[in-house]
């Protein structure tokens, strides 16, 4: 198992190189200069020069780039151009709002489109399943900033049962942190659910057609036993593949969620970084993703790894 | 033998229809099948694929898809009709009173739960026993099936059981619950034929120590002369003739069951014969049986067309951080052998033994470790890549699976000249000219080519792949396994077609089997393959009638015959399994001597 995870962190060496790389010259090749940005009315040419001088933006990109790298490697990723702060300071404050509105979502999310899927692919070919497949396609077609805007309009300004906007930690304050996670981490999982139940359906659909199946039948197991113990947990291994997937597609759906019920996240973060050429931080934020991706994939293939026996017995 | 005949039948099955939902309504697929189990005796359900053989044991255990099948008739289990029962009551019947096993056993147990587990499961959910009670119960199960080590393989998976020791899982399991009746469908048909034999006694011996009724389901007479008391024989959906077994097979009435018995072909029904016998073809209509044409007289002595010498190939084993060589797949090794121009050598062995990768080797598919081959001119080894083509006009193959080998969006004309126009032997208008004429020599019609490979049957279509094979009129044939997944019929026909294509075109024809019986009527010369080495190699008549390799001896004595005089013989094989052939790095094989027994059958010497 050491071995394994020893060999996948190998090759996640390469790739977050060939990331940072990417990352740092799609940056240089943007229009805009983040000094004219910050200097704001400011044209004197020798102020520009002393910023650009002081962050080191005169170096060639080369030598920026190792500059930068080394100061990751370090655990610094230097210090945003706006605000002043240290970016991984930056991190710290929005990261754990975003991880929480991550976890929340993928419980709606499973909640919704597991059994969903499963519902479908047991009942194949019958109301209930065409009913799940709407479901989806229209889960998948409604965008979520629409979503957002109309469950605010219901629930919050019609009905005032929640909060419409602003976020509060889980740590200072659980009952309200909840209540304004509720709307963003439904929406936001809610595009998730109708792709897991896709794909929980058709994995469904593949293992209880399986040989091992009627054999399971033969033996005069009841239809839970049947569906839940020994289908699902098979067909379980795809979806968990494909969950670190959605991953990226969480983080995407996160940015503009974020935007809409206001939540002081790094969806945000990264946003107001681009619009003002704040080099650093959007460095560091999209590193920082690269790096969660490539963990939440490490997760996922040692997950399946786990569950299936004869991976396991092969490590 | 009376008592058996007047013991009271376990399960009675009453005018069984089973028909499935199709766009156009229901479709008949068992159409009024009646027949008895009787207390302790084995009933045969025969026939070819499309029989209804197997829809009638899942309609028994009410195992088809509800919505898509309607089952009508009675089966009466202890006074009860099971079709007229709750699911729920049905489901207490299942794996109780009535088990089952099946064909496929590398798929039919769940690859995540421990084979442990799977057998419990019965115990816990039928017999109330605990978790504890359950395990040790299983564990005597699995040692009263003869795996070894029973108590601590109790917590190993599926993958790590090869696929004898996992039909035994499965008969494990449906034992567990001591049920009456025990259905089994196809229940040796994936193994190898040792491994086939093992299964069969095994089934015997717990039939005997049980008392219960077998229900078995299969499509080889040979395993119905030996483990029936009584036989159905079923053809499209019908139950055509049912009866005692030595009936059937000696005073059978009805046409399809004496073609099918003619069809089969039988281990020991070539003693005195000096060439490949044609079966005998029987119409199935009338049941007149044309004997086959006299045998050809024995082939001259002539130049080998194909010459392979100390042919070796061998695939790494990699594992570990660095994926590092950790030993050798030894799947040919130091194999020699020729082939003369109308001859047909017949490479026989089980899984694993290296037989097909000998073929492709030959036509270098696999890239081979070391050896030389010399085919029609050609010095196979160190050909590059044009001469290589070139060479292949030489040898074709055949592959086993007609419905995988045809590419489905080709219609057959394409596919038969595809080989042709690449090797720029003619223009298109030559090309079909040709495809029309090779298609007319396989049996089927010129009018065909411009059909999809989905609309021929499996026989069909294996003459097919026997056309594109012919389309560059090569002078040597690998035909890998080639009539395997036929039905007994097709089996017959293409193996008769092939016969006459040697004939007429003067092939040779390197034949690929596990199938002894098949072997022994087609083959010139026969070569046994073990773990990647040839252990016996002569005339066909010599290495039948006279084995000296005690693998030879063996792979013989397993091999099913259909006779119904072998009604309860045991083989006594020991419970060992295939060995596997991987070697650590540097292993160097033992250099192996040959001893020669009479003209030209030789025998590896331990």
């Amino acid at each position: 198992m050491l071995v394994y995870i020893g060999k996948r962190l190998l090759v996640a060496i390469p790739t977050l190189l060939i990331i940072s790389i990417f990352v740092f010259s799609l940056q240089k090749l943007l229009p805009g200069d983040p000094i004219m940005a910050m200097a704001g009315e400011e044209r004197d040419p020798a102020v520009l020069d002393m910023l650009r001088e002081k962050y080191r933006l005169n170096d060639p990109i080369p030598v920026q780039y190792i500059t930068w790298l080394g100061g990751v490697l370090t655990g610094d990723l230097g210090i945003s151009l706006r605000t002043n702060q240290p970016v991984t300071e930056l991190i710290a404050e929005k990261l754990p709002v975003t991880i929480q509105l991550a976890i929340m979502s993928m419980f709606f999310a499973f909640a919704i489109g597991v059994p969903m899927g499963i519902l479908a692919a047991v009942k194949k070919n019958t109301a209930i399943d065409y009913v799940a497949s709407i479901l989806a396609l229209s889960g998948l077609s409604v965008p979520n900033f629409w979503l957002g805007i109309m469950l605010i309009l219901l629930i919050s300004v019609n009905l005032g049962w929640l909060p419409a906007s602003g976020f509060e930690s889980i740590f200072v304050d659980p009952v309200r942190s909840l209540q304004t996670m509720i709307m963003p981490s439904f929406v936001l999982g809610n595009a998730l659910a109708a792709t897991l139940m896709r794909h929980t359906r058709s994995a469904m659909l593949g293992v209880l057609s399986a040989d091992y199946i009627r054999t399971a039948r033969a033996k005069g197991l009841s239809p839970r036993q049947v569906i839940l113990s020994h289908s699902f947990r098979n067909a379980l291994l795809p979806v968990i593949t494909l969950t670190a997937l959605l991953f990226g597609e969480l983080l995407a759906g996160a940015v503009l969620t974020e935007q809409i019920f206001t939540i002081p996240g790094f969806g945000k973060l990264i946003v107001d970084a681009v619009f003002n050429r704040d080099y650093a931080v959007v460095q560091g934020v999209v590193m920082c993703t690269a790096v969660g991706f490539i963990v939440m994939n490490l997760i996922a293939d040692i997950l399946y790894v786990l569950l299936n026996p004869r991976l396991r017995a092969s490590l | 033998m009376t008592a058996e005949m007047h013991r009271p039948p376990i399960l009675s099955v009453r005018n069984l229809t089973t028909s499935f939902r199709t766009d156009g309504g229901w479709k008949s697929v068992v159409r009024d099948v009646s027949f008895d189990v009787r207390a302790g005796e084995t009933l045969a359900i025969v026939g070819e694929s499309g029989s209804g053989k197997s829809v009638t044991s899942l309609s028994i255990m009410r195992l088809l898809a509800e919505n898509a099948s309607r089952i009508e008739g009675e089966v009466i289990l202890n006074n009860r009709n099971l079709l007229a029962l709750s699911e729920k009551d049905m489901r207490a019947v299942r794996g109780n009173e009535v088990s089952m096993i099946f064909q496929e056993p590398m798929t039919s147990l769940n690859p995540i739960f421990t084979i442990g587990r799977q057998i419990s499961e019965v115990l816990t959910r039928h017999k109330g026993m605990t978790t504890r009670e359950a395990r040790a119960e299983t564990i005597r199960m699995l040692e009263k099936v003869r795996i070894p080590n029973a108590t601590s393989r109790f917590d190993e998976y599926p993958h790590q059981f090869s696929g004898g020791m996992r039909q035994r899982v499965m008969i494990a399991m449906a034992l567990a619950s001591r049920p009456k009746l025990l259905i089994a469908d196809e229940p040796t048909t994936a193994l190898d034929v040792t491994i086939q034999g093992q299964i069969l006694d095994l089934i015997k011996t717990l039939q005997e120590e049980e008392g219960m009724s077998v229900l078995f389901i299969t499509h080889d007479m040979g395993v119905v002369a030996e483990i029936a008391d009584r036989t159905v024989v079923m053809y499209r959906g019908d139950a055509v003739e049912a009866g005692d077994t030595a009936d059937i097979f000696h005073r059978g009435q009805h046409p399809y069951t004496r073609a099918l018995l003619s069809a089969v072909p039988k281990l020991g029904s070539m003693q005195g014969e000096a060439a490949p016998l044609r079966f005998p073809v029987v119409d199935t209509a009338t049941g007149i049986t044309i004997a086959p044409p006299p045998a050809k007289a024995p082939l001259g002595h002539r130049q080998p067309i194909l010459e392979v010498k100390n042919l070796v190939t061998r695939f790494p084993v990699r594992s570990g951080l660095f994926s590092r060589q950790t030993g050798a797949i030894h799947a040919v090794e130091n194999v020699s052998f020729d082939l003369r121009q109308g001859e047909t050598l017949s490479l026989v062995g089980e899984s694993g033994c290296g037989k097909s990768t000998t073929g492709r080797s030959i036509m270098r598919l696999i890239e081979p470790t070391s050896g030389e081959i010399q085919l029609d001119g050609y010095n196979v080894q160190r050909l590059g890549s044009m001469d290589l083509q070139r060479m292949r006009k030489s040898i074709q193959m055949i592959f086993q699976d007609p419905f995988s080998s045809l590419n489905p969006r080709m219609t057959v004309g394409q596919a038969i000249a595809e080989p042709f126009l690449k090797h720029k032997l003619g223009g298109s208008k030559e090309a079909a000219e040709k495809t029309a004429y090779l298609l007319d020599r396989v049996g089927l019609s010129g009018a065909m080519m411009n059909r999809y490979p989905h609309e021929f049957s499996g026989g069909q279509r294996q003459r097919i792949a026997i056309a594109r094979a012919l389309s560059l009129d090569p002078k040597v044939i690998v035909a890998d396994e080639s009539v395997s997944a036929l039905d007994v019929s097709i089996k017959a026909q293409v193996c008769n077609l092939l016969l006459d294509l040697q004939e007429s075109l003067d092939l040779a024809f390197l034949f690929i089997s596990h199938d002894m019986a098949v072997v022994e009527r087609v083959s010139h010369r026969v070569a046994v393959m073990y773990l990647g080495e040839i252990v016996e190699i002569g005339p066909r008549a010599a290495v039948f009638e006279n084995p000296q390799h005690p693998y030879t001896k063996k792979l013989i004595a397993a091999v099913p015959v259909p006779d119904p005089a072998r009604r309860g013989i045991r083989r006594g094989l020991a419970d060992d399994e295939l060995k596997s052939p991987v070697r650590p790095v540097g292993f160097e094989p033992p250099a192996r001597q040959y001893r020669e027994v009479s003209a030209g059958h030789l025998v590896q010497m331990a």
